[in-house]
């Protein structure tokens, strides 16, 4: 047994030093790389019109989601280019692959000194809340959901006016006056686009059937392939998804059965970017058209104000139609007729105006249906 | 004898240097600097107080899972339910947390033994299935990871909350968080759950090692028919080793609820604290000392991990390879046992 003791204790030490060795390699090294890191920036800061940094921490879809994340990051790009900042000197980004991820890669950033940082998704939530309460002299905004707190700028859209022109324009493309709506996971948020989609489409044909099926998470594209194969073989052949990087899916599964059989009209309505790149197959695209969230000018505005000393803390910022922070993409010129744009340009007018109120939740959803 | 257990420390030492050293062979060939990127690793996990605490925060329940896995394996069986069991754990230690109104002495202990108690009925199910029917509990336990996933979302939005994505924040008797070490930490997660991690360890290798129990459940592992020739009871003793993995993984949920989070969100995908676990245990070998040591390693890889995209451009994914690479490298224990009695033949 003795013997047994002393050789766990050198297991111990031997992967220790393991350890140890692994990181001691670099630790000198490290220090020199350091202070070049900080001579650089502080080089940057010189020559640069401002020390104003920024940062973000995207949630478990990653920076490359070809949704959201992906269009924030875009738009703090823009806004470094415009600065003369280069990433990591001025702004840079964080990728967490699970929720326990959030918080560390928050209080990392705000310690290299990042002066704001934004939080993309409305995951981020709890962990915004927080450290924004641990760090009171750094700004920070959410994107998608509202947080309360002095130092903290919450990020709005109003999806569901968005999802109504979308509704509108798949329920004037349809043949077969059948839909499908692709959630990711089932919460306010993307029932803000169910509600809007579904509205939209009703109010064009009261007719129409609508099916719906959320995915679960945002980043299962396997899941959410399966699923829009189940809704094209039903029949609906416009399907919205809002769902991130598991929307992806609905792409790959509609480009296959658009490559199989040329002839078959079935359409994907894309999110938050515009997904045209997304549907191109040979010569055809099956992106009818995108929900264009323009997360990535709100980034760059919230950025600007902070760099101007007029963060604006505390206030919930909504961005919509009117301001041109929800839009239509008209980038697909076949699919996409004149006639679906001029009744989408009838029905934004409509809503701007007023005259129209866009569901939100499932119980507005039900008494406008009732309405019409 | 001792030749052997020599091998048993060599071999993990060694498939982690070789997995570290063809990590820095990959970050080279992609142009990293692997220097620069294991010194943005270290600093990610140990810099200063703040990643500390938050390795240790990681540390925590992967110490638990760990046992869980390691535990299941000395008996013969593979639980690789843990995830299930972690999810059960959290879920029912949130509930605790938020429906009662108990003084701290009653409350704390009472939610971390219930979530014990959940995760130990999960471990119940595939331990009496393969002791009676003889299902393989490979089987039963993953499915029953999406039993445990997707029963748990549906509790969360009806029952625990009024159709939201997250709980309650539990009440403050029940947390296992501290002020103090807090603060100690600079604002890291660091809980107290640490230290029932640490006796966790204490109590398994005390049943292993000082107990008959412990006896007839390694028995059973190492030969089922010669144990029941022996006249013990093999049914009982799977059964026994599931739940009891089955509670050590409930209690790396109660750590997820009761320190790190304090509530629980509908969760799209696995926590993979239960697989990370299995990983954990077969570096650690099997031991109780061996996984709490092979959980620092993982907790300070994953941490760590975070830190080597900002500090030296090095994707996260190739941590993600690290890893895997330290794994395959122990599954391929024999090669390097090996090439060992080779050297040690040619020295003689």
């Amino acid at each position: 047994m003795l013997k047994n003791r002393k050789f766990i204790l050198l297991f111990a030490l031997l992967l220790s030093l393991g350890l140890v060795l692994a990181a001691c390699g670099g630790s000198d090294e490290k220090s020199s790389g350091n202070s070049e890191g900080e001579g650089s920036s502080e080089g940057s800061s010189e020559e640069g019109s401002s020390d104003y940094t920024v940062g973000m921490v995207t949630d478990e879809g990653g920076v490359d989601d070809k949704s959201f994340n992906q269009s924030a990051w875009e738009g703090l790009q823009a806004w470094g280019e415009e600065h003369d900042l280069s990433k990591a000197h001025g702004f840079d980004y964080a990728q967490s692959e699970d929720e326990s991820d959030y918080l560390p890669n928050m209080t990392r950033l705000v310690r290299n000194d990042y002066d704001l940082v934004f939080g993309i998704g409305f995951l981020l939530e709890d962990a915004i809340a927080e450290i924004a309460e641990q760090n009171p002299d750094n700004d920070f905004a959410i994107v998608d959901t509202v947080v309360e707190a002095p130092n903290v700028a919450s990020i709005t859209f109003a999806e569901h006016e968005g999802s109504f022109l979308t509704g509108v324009a798949a329920a004037m493309k349809t043949n077969t006056d059948k839909l499908g709506f692709i959630g990711g996971v089932d919460s306010a948020l993307i029932n803000k686009f169910e509600s809007g989609f579904v509205a939209g489409a009703k109010s064009v044909n009261p007719d129409i059937v609508i099916d719906i099926q959320y995915v679960g998470n945002f980043s299962s594209a396997a899941d959410g392939k399966l699923i829009a194969t189940r809704m094209y073989n039903d029949g609906a052949d416009v399907i919205y998804h809002s769902a991130g990087a598991a929307g992806n899916g609905v792409f790959a599964q509609a480009k296959d059965l658009k490559q199989k059989d040329p002839e078959r009209e079935i359409y994907v309505i894309g999110v938050d970017r515009d997904q045209y790149e997304e549907g191109a197959i040979g010569d055809h695209n099956v992106t009818l058209t995108s929900m264009v969230k323009r997360v990535d000018t709100s980034v760059i505005e919230v950025s600007n104000q902070g760099l101007n000393g007029e963060f604006p803390g505390g206030e919930v910022l909504v961005f919509g139609l009117e301001d041109e922070g929800i839009g239509i993409a008209e980038t697909n010129e076949e699919a996409y007729t004149e006639e679906i744009a001029t009744a989408v340009n009838e029905w934004k007018e409509k809503i701007i105006n007023g005259d129209v109120t866009v569901p939100q939740t499932h119980d507005e959803l039900k008494a406008f249906e009732e309405e019409l | 004898m001792t030749s052997n257990k020599m091998f048993n420390i060599l071999v993990p030492v060694i498939s982690v240097l070789i997995g570290l050293l063809s990590g820095a062979v990959i970050m080279l060939g992609f142009g990293y600097n692997p220097i620069e990127g294991y010194a943005a690793l270290w600093e990610g996990a140990f810099g200063d107080m703040y990643f500390v605490g938050e390795t240790v925060r990681q540390v925590t329940p992967y110490i638990l899972t760990g046992l869980a896995v390691a535990f299941a394996f000395r008996t013969g069986l593979f639980n690789i339910g843990a995830e299930g069991q972690v999810i059960v754990g959290w879920l029912a230690a949130i509930w605790v947390g938020i429906t009662f109104d108990l003084p701290m002495y009653i409350h704390l202990p009472f939610a971390v033994i219930v979530a014990a108690l959940a995760g130990a009925i999960w471990g119940f199910i595939p331990g009496l299935l393969k002791a009676r029917l003889g299902v393989h509990e490979v089987i039963v336990t993953i499915m029953l990871n999406y039993v445990a996933l997707y029963s748990s979302n549906a509790l969360i939005r009806s029952v625990l909350s009024d159709n939201q994505d997250k709980t309650d924040k539990i009440a403050a008797t029940a947390s296992l968080s501290s002020e103090w070490l807090q603060n100690l930490t600079f604002f890291s997660r660091m809980h107290y759950g640490i230290l029932i991690a640490v006796f966790a360890a204490i109590i398994m290798w005390f049943l292993i090692e000082r107990t008959s129990i412990g006896y007839e459940l390694k028995s059973v592992g190492y030969n089922q028919h010669a144990s029941k020739y022996a006249g013990m009871n093999v049914q009982r003793n799977i059964i026994l080793a599931m739940v009891i993995s089955g509670a050590f993984a409930g209690l790396a949920g109660a750590m997820e609820g009761l320190g790190t989070y304090g509530n629980m969100s509908v969760s799209s995908g696995f926590t993979n604290l239960g697989f990370d676990g299995i990983a954990v245990a077969l570096l650690g070998a099997n031991t109780a000392i061996g996984v709490i040591l092979a959980a620092f390693l993982f907790g300070a890889l994953k941490v760590g991990a975070l830190n080597m995209p900002t500090e030296a451009g090095v994707p996260n994914e190739l941590v993600d390879i690290i890893i895997a690479l330290i794994i395959f490298f122990v599954a391929s224990s024999y090669i390097i046992r090996w090439v060992l009695l080779r050297l040690k033949k040619g020295e003689k």
